[in-house]
């Protein structure tokens, strides 16, 4: 929607439209806040294991959750932070995850890599590149089936386009009509590959073969990716069967936070440019204040309320208990 | 309680058409499952019952529907997977291994997956490398998977509603060479816990120690002992996991002899589970280490001579035990 159509809308809806990208804009700073706490946390050692940040691709995961209901499913990839916050989960519980505390969304026994949490409908991320695509499917698979008019939402990055399964399983949704959207979040790297070097043909090209609707857009933009993921969720809820996003994005860190030397597979002026000329926080914030639906004092005070939000949250994770040695063997079995 | 002699084929038919009627979330998914009712034709009748929606003819694709199968589970369905032959297992070992199995502990206990995985194990029927293996040790090794080996009619329809109404993913492992065996099994509705093993047989001199297939070569080897006037017990543990370990280690107290019987490969495998938890558990009573007889560590060839060689028969259990025995 322009700037100017906006304006002809009725009171009412130019207030809730407000509401919506603003919240859409805070929702993506949370995201970016949380991450740098994640590196702080990860650089000063005080995060065991893995971290891989999400910066830089918040748009997506904002984009796409802002138009998913609570009782929606989603699942999400060894770098979902961004997914499960834009999904409604509480930083204070992903961070104690982080650690490794009992009070984490899975009693630290997931950690960064695994957060789930049914209450927001989401059914895990996921480790294994592409290995939640049949989950999210399951899950379409449900809700048809118990008429729940829910839609899942797997997202994977383009690494998981060399993933088999991810074609068994658009080949099941497509011939049963499933309400999955297959959203693919392109970073351009696989770990420290670009792309090019190991997907053929082209992205959107994968979904044509099925006869699935798909659609490539600016992933750095949140009206955009908004805008059609809303269209494709909606179909989908109403049984017009899968969609594929392409959303083209980028990562901003290493592949982890400890990739720290990259330049043998991108240059420094690559990551800079995207920094600089294509951040979804600095696009959507220009657009709020051009728009005059926000001044810049508006963006600065939801900042700070994030920085506030989060260091809240990174202090309860630390003073948080760990779980005892015990605790081990159980939730093995249900 | 009523009972009469059906087929193994109908004990498993029977535990999923009650199971369906009693659950509306139990639904199957598999290759040919419906009108064909799988090459084995063990479903045969239930697409007309249950229809379309809920016996559910999926393309080749193992790992696709299993993984389908673990979302379905964790969003409310009790989805049982067919997978035809126990070989094409492989295909679907991340869904298993790395998803169905550990979806319930990475998440700290807030999602669960209650599916069943019906598969088919056991050679002999010259079928050749890729359609005779028994692979349930790989899900045996497992945290988070439950196992079972039904051996007879009554056990296969009991065993498998418990596996249905479990709110864990199990894997049930049918020999094809059995579908056909009949027994007594009650009209009636009835459950077998899982980690219970079940004596077969009871006796003094020796324990046979087997699962699945392997129980009827016991019982016949059994019967070939007696002749010979050793008085054999034959032990199924019925699952591998859990697994029962007390009636092993009792058993092999009581006899002081131990031969344990699977028909998966030897090498790794179940039958060295089983004879370790055994020599833990009973060393001190053994008056002669456990033998462990599976199948041939080689791929399972397809000319029957060969093929015969590769897993254990009643002779060649007999002579090991009554060689035992001396």
């Amino acid at each position: 929607m322009s700037a100017a159509t906006f304006k002809m809308n009725a009171d009412l809806e130019i207030g809730d439209e407000r509401k919506k990208w603003l919240q859409a804009y805070r929702q993506m700073v949370r995201i970016r806040t949380f991450e740098e706490h994640v590196n702080e946390l990860y650089t000063r050692a005080l995060m065991p294991g893995l971290a891989h940040l999400y910066s830089g691709q918040e748009a997506v995961a904002v984009g796409v959750c802002e138009t998913l209901r609570r009782d929606d499913y989603i699942t999400s990839t060894h770098r979902g932070h961004g997914h499960c916050l834009a999904k409604g989960a509480a930083p204070d519980r992903m961070f104690a995850e982080l650690l490794g505390k009992k009070s984490g969304y899975c009693k630290g026994k997931g950690g960064s890599m695994h957060i789930a949490d049914p209450a927001t409908g989401n059914l895990g991320a996921n480790a294994i590149v592409g290995g939640s695509v049949g989950i999210a499917t399951g899950a379409a698979f449900t809700a048809k089936r118990r008429k729940t008019d829910r839609v899942a939402v797997c997202f994977f990055g383009e690494g998981a386009l060399g993933q088999g399964s991810l074609y068994e399983v658009m080949n099941l949704a497509q011939l049963w009509k499933l309400p999955v959207i297959y959203l693919c979040e392109n970073n351009m790297y696989n770990e420290y590959t670009h792309f090019s070097e190991t997907t053929a043909g082209t992205i959107l090209g994968r979904a044509a073969a099925f006869g699935i609707e798909g659609a490539s857009v600016d992933g750095q933009d949140v009206r955009v990716v908004n805008e059609v993921a809303s269209r494709f969720v909606t179909r989908a809820r109403s049984g017009g069967g899968p969609a594929f996003l392409q959303c083209d994005t980028y990562r901003y860190s290493g592949h982890h936070v400890g990739d720290i030397n990259r330049e043998y597979y991108r240059s420094k002026q690559e990551e800079q440019l995207w920094r600089t000329d294509r951040d979804p926080i600095t696009v959507h914030g220009k657009w709020l204040v051009d728009s005059g639906q926000a001044e810049l004092a508006d963006l600065e005070r939801i900042a700070a309320e994030a920085r506030v939000e989060m260091q809240a949250a990174v202090k309860f994770a630390i003073d948080a208990p760990y779980p005892g040695a015990e605790e081990v063997s159980d939730d093995v079995y249900a | 309680m009523p009972e009469r002699e059906i087929t193994f084929a109908q004990a498993v038919r029977e535990a999923l058409s009650e199971e369906m009627r009693r659950d509306e979330r139990v639904c199957i998914f598999g290759e040919d499952v419906a009108e064909a009712g799988t090459p084995f034709k063990v479903l045969t009748g239930l697409v007309e019952e249950f229809g379309a929606e809920r016996v559910i003819d999926t393309p080749i694709s193992e790992a696709g529907f299993t993984g389908v199968a673990v979302g379905a589970a964790m969003t409310g369905m009790r989805p049982v997977v067919d997978i035809m032959f126990g070989d094409f297992l492989t295909l679907t070992m991340d869904q298993m291994v790395n998803q169905a199995a550990k979806a319930h502990y990475m998440s700290g206990g807030h999602w669960n997956v209650p599916m069943v995985m019906r598969t088919t194990l056991g050679a002999t029927r010259r079928s050749a490398a890729q359609h005779s293996q028994s692979l349930h040790a790989w899900f045996s090794h497992v945290p988070g998977l439950k196992v079972i080996l039904p051996s007879t009619p009554f056990d296969a329809k009991g065993l498998l509603k418990t596996a249905i109404r479990d709110e864990n993913p199990v894997v049930f492992f049918e020999d094809k060479m059995m579908y056909k065996l009949k027994g007594p099994v009650p009209v009636d509705d009835y459950t077998i816990p899982l980690g219970v093993a079940d004596v077969k047989r009871e006796g003094d001199d020796i324990t046979l120690v087997a699962t699945s297939s392997m129980v009827q070569v016991a019982l016949g080897v059994a019967t070939m002992l007696e002749k010979d006037g050793i008085s054999a017990e034959v032990v199924d543990p019925r699952t591998t996991w859990p697994l029962d370990e007390k009636t092993l280690i009792e058993s092999a107290k009581k006899t002081s002899r131990v031969i344990v019987l699977d028909e998966g490969y030897g090498r790794y495998g179940v039958t060295s589970e089983l004879a370790a938890v055994i020599a833990e558990g009973a060393f001190y009573d053994l008056d002669t280490p456990v033998k462990r007889m599976g199948a041939m560590h080689v791929p399972i060839p397809f000319s029957p001579p060969l093929e015969d060689v590769t897993v254990p028969t009643e002779q060649t259990v007999f002579e090991a035990a009554r060689a035992m025995c001396k």
